[in-house]
């Protein structure tokens, strides 16, 4: 029997009369479905002002609808054992679950109903206000949140979407009304911009017209997809640090702006990003720094590559004594990659783990979703799960040095550490 | 080679083999995707450990990816990333594992990794000392998550005796002090085959796999397995609080209730409770970290529908021996604990008097039964489920869920609540934030 993988994913895609596009994928791994939505109404949206309000609104969508109250919508989704996750990311608000197949259709009718006809009421307002607030402290006392969110604020400056809180501040969500959050549910959801997409044990038909069924007649269009600004270029090396009483390890977040998703430059510097800090425990880093000198449980990079220019960002977590050494480190395996690139037995190891983890990536119904839904979202084509080996085996050492050379220098590194008081006010120049 | 045959409807035989050297075998067919996962199951975790070496066998495990005999330091990596491969290890409380999932013509190397793993672990002198420091900031960077720190003193707390007692992680000072001798010898007495189980899952055909698992793994001797530490916690006479005062941000409480292992006649009518209680999380210690439906449920209603509380999570694990059924709150800005734990004291004994009502049983049940479906979504955590049932108790427990869930009745719930749910029997902890130490920026 051939599987989905050997044949390659087939999923249906059809736009409704509303603009929404929905994709199917079936697949006969269990008897479950998931389903994953998505609208341009993300953090990036929000104003200085009202920073959290997209967050805010994704909390308080799913707690009542002019069909539905907070305790219907409670009983209907726990009566199916269904947790109904809704989020935000800078570009987009997201709401995704996983079902029995029996209970697809009564889940779209939901999705539909939470996304078209939320009321906002007053009193799951107030409740949810109270929790995001908590979850904000408690943000502010982890290293790792502290040092990722200010690494953001240094490599995007100046208001750029991707520099600030996508949870907002204390003083902002406490600011947020529910005209707001009406306003902005208003203006930016909207059927048009609506990706849909559907992976488990149902017939694409089917699941096609069950979903045109639940969003018939929507024909409110979405706002304008998020547009984010330039980031500057000639950034200097810049250092800060927080320090937190009572804390054992300090978090690092070492990290610059690369390029947008549609670059030509995407796979080699997945490539490049792999060899410097996944590949195996954490690529060249983890060699060094783990490996060798016994500093981290964990050091990695991560390459996010979006609508607007993507960081690269590395991350570890190291005793405060060696806060210093670690951040050497680093800075020794940014210069060495950037002057010599990559080797040509990394290059190829890298490329064979990519193309060959594809089929792990595409085993799950959530892991096809998430991949269709990017696939369709970057306009990569139905196909590209078929093309994707060839685009990464492409690149060329040359690629991969060639944005190493262009993206990373110690010189215009970003760096941020929160962690106890003893690494507190230390400067890499 | 004789092999027995576990059959479920709609779902390939497990098939299951037992070598003379004492290794047992599972082999599932599942031709979902071109994947094979391979695990090999350790009955050792920290509650074998003796004082003075607590963390021992969590540190073993890390060594043990360290190279071995024909698998050079040098060469671990990329071992089985060129085959598009993950691979991953655990320690808890009973147990100690390894796995790759990778595409199915990897099976013979990963059936290699591992039968090296179980027989010619280097452990070199250089590499313990390196591993040292690298455990010590795993153990300080969950010193920086006041929950973390919070389950450590409730757990400590309530096993006075038993091995459960200390973190799996290992004290500080016995990390500081442990030697490669130490680690080396405990690694030679406990993977040996007759203390493991391997665990094929996947695009593999069964007789083929069980063949090359024989080539691999027969010719490793077997050992000799010392006595088990067999402390008994003794029976708890009343409630037991601890306080857990650091700089932070935000207050958590701890409820922890002493609970019936996995074989126990309660554990499953405990497990339809906590569903009912705070949602069901399914029965998957790797894949539990998944949002529970709770939103209908007693404790979100009484804790975070009225504003005390931002979330609520409850946990009872498989487990060999009895440990614990958790209920973990995070207290809203502002919100005192005495106020969480007095709303959940009341509802508790609702429940207690009352039982659930016959609707919250049967979503429970239903929740339960929907995520044993959900969880059952790769081979890596279907052959998971399998060998972790078997080193807690026997692969036929995991097979039986369904029934044995089926066969709860409303009453047996009513019952566990009023003999576990118990103040006499719990362990309360409160995580109260020092908030005049608070982060400054530089």
């Amino acid at each position: 029997m051939a599987t989905l993988i050997h044949r390659g994913l087939s999923p249906l895609r059809r736009r409704l009369a509303s603009g929404s596009t929905v994709l199917v994928q079936q697949t006969a791994t269990h008897p479950a479905v998931t389903v994953f939505a998505t609208l341009p109404a993300g953090s990036g949206f929000d104003d200085d002002r009202l920073l959290g309000r997209s967050n805010f609104m994704a909390r308080v969508i799913d707690r009542g609808t002019e069909h539905r109250t907070a305790e219907q919508l409670a009983e209907d989704l726990d009566g199916r054992g269904v947790s109904l996750n809704v989020g935000v990311t800078r570009h987009l608000l997201s709401m995704s679950c996983t079902c029995l197949a029996e209970d697809l259709q009564p889940m779209l009718d939901i999705f539909a109903d939470v996304l078209r006809y939320p009321t906002f009421p007053p009193e799951q307002i107030e409740r949810r206000r109270a929790t995001i607030i908590t979850g904000i402290r408690q943000d502010e006392d982890n290293p790792a949140a502290v040092a990722i969110e200010g690494l953001m604020r240094l490599v995007y400056p100046d208001g750029h979407p991707y520099g600030r809180p996508a949870r907002g501040t204390v003083e902002s969500v406490e600011r947020i009304t529910r005209d707001d959050l009406v306003d902005f549910h208003r203006t930016q959801v909207g059927a048009s911009a609506l990706r849909l997409v559907i992976v488990g044990d149902v017939d694409p038909e089917r699941a096609f017209d069950e979903a045109s069924a639940a969003f018939a007649e929507w024909d409110v269009p979405s706002g304008p997809p998020l547009r984010p600004p330039q980031v500057p270029t000639g950034q200097r090396r810049v250092h800060h640090s927080t320090a937190m009483p009572g804390k054992a390890q300090s978090d690092i977040a070492y990290g610059f702006a690369t390029i947008r998703r549609p670059d030509h430059r995407y796979f080699p510097l997945t490539l490049l990003n792999n060899v410097l800090g996944q590949y195996a425990l954490g690529g060249r880093l983890g060699d060094n720094i783990r490996e060798r000198q016994g500093m981290a449980y964990y050091v990695f990079s991560s390459f996010d590559a979006n609508v607007g220019e993507g960081p690269l960002v590395i991350r570890a977590g190291v005793n405060p004594v060696n806060v210093e050494r670690t951040i050497r480190a680093i800075d020794d395996e940014i210069a060495k990659v950037a002057r010599d690139g990559v080797t040509p037995d990394e290059l190829a190891d890298s490329k064979r783990y990519l193309i060959g983890s594809m089929p792990r990536t595409l085993e799950t119904n959530g892991g096809i979703a998430s991949f269709l839904h990017d696939a369709d979202y970057f306009d990569l084509g139905l196909d590209y799960d078929r093309r994707l080996p060839d685009l990464l085996d492409a690149v060329t050492l040359d690629d991969v040095h060639d944005v190493a050379r262009t993206f990373l220098s110690t010189d215009r590194a970003a760096i941020w550490v929160a962690g106890p008081p003893s690494s507190d006010g230390e400067s890499v120049a | 080679m004789p092999v027995t045959e576990t059959a479920l409807a709609g779902v390939p035989a497990l098939r299951r083999t037992q070598l003379d050297n004492g290794l047992t075998i599972f082999v599932q067919e599942m031709r979902t995707a071109p994947l094979a996962s391979v695990w090999c199951w350790y009955k050792v975790g920290s509650k074998d450990e003796r004082a003075g070496q607590t963390g021992v066998s969590h540190w073993v495990e890390h060594m043990n990816f360290k190279g071995t005999t024909h698998i050079p330091r040098e060469q671990v990596k990329g071992i089985i990333e060129q085959f598009g491969g993950s691979w991953n290890g655990y320690t808890w409380i009973d147990q100690t594992t390894y796995l790759e999932t990778a595409i199915t013509s990897a099976l013979d190397r990963m059936l290699f990794i591992e039968a090296e793993r179980m027989s010619n672990g280097l452990y070199h002198p250089d590499d313990c000392e390196s591993e040292r420091t690298v455990i010590i900031s795993e153990l300080e960077g969950g010193d920086n998550d006041p929950e973390q720190l919070l389950d450590t003193e409730v757990t400590a707390a309530a096993f006075k005796a038993h091995g459960y007692h200390h973190p799996t992680i290992g004290w500080r000072s016995d990390l500081e002090s442990m030697t490669r001798d130490d680690l080396y010898g405990y690694y030679r007495t406990w993977y040996v085959p007759n203390n493991a189980a391997l665990v094929i899952v996947g695009d593999v055909d069964a007789d083929d796999a069980f063949r090359k698992a024989e080539r691999h793994f027969a010719g490793i001797q077997a050992g000799s397995l010392p006595k088990r530490v067999s402390t008994v916690e003794p029976e708890q006479f009343g409630e037991r609080r601890v306080k857990v005062s650091r700089p932070g941000t935000t207050a958590y409480l701890k409820l922890a209730w002493r609970a019936p292992d996995v074989r126990s006649a309660d554990f499953h009518p405990l497990l339809v409770l906590d569903a009912a209680l705070t949602g069901a999380k399914g029965i998957n210690l790797w894949a539990s970290f998944r949002n529970p439906p709770q939103r209908s449920t007693r404790l979100y209603r009484a804790l975070v529908d009225t504003g005390l509380a931002s979330s609520v999570f409850g946990a009872l694990l498989p487990t060999e021996q009895p440990f614990l059924y958790s209920l973990s709150c995070t207290a809203t800005s502002g919100t005192p604990l005495a106020a969480i734990e007095e709303a959940t004291d009341k509802a508790l004994a609702d429940v207690r008097d009352n039982g659930i009502t016959p609707q919250e049983f049967e979503r429970a049940r239903h929740q339960l039964r929907a995520r044993l479906v959900f969880e059952a979504d790769s081979v890596t955590n279907i052959a998971h489920q399998i060998g972790y049932f078997h080193t807690v108790a026997d692969v036929d427990v995991y097979h039986g869920l369904e029934a044995a869930l089926a066969a709860v009745r409303l009453e047996d719930v009513a019952r566990v609540a009023r003999q576990c749910l118990v103040p006499s029997n719990r362990t309360v902890g409160w995580f109260e934030p020092l908030s005049d130490e608070l982060p400054r920026s530089a």
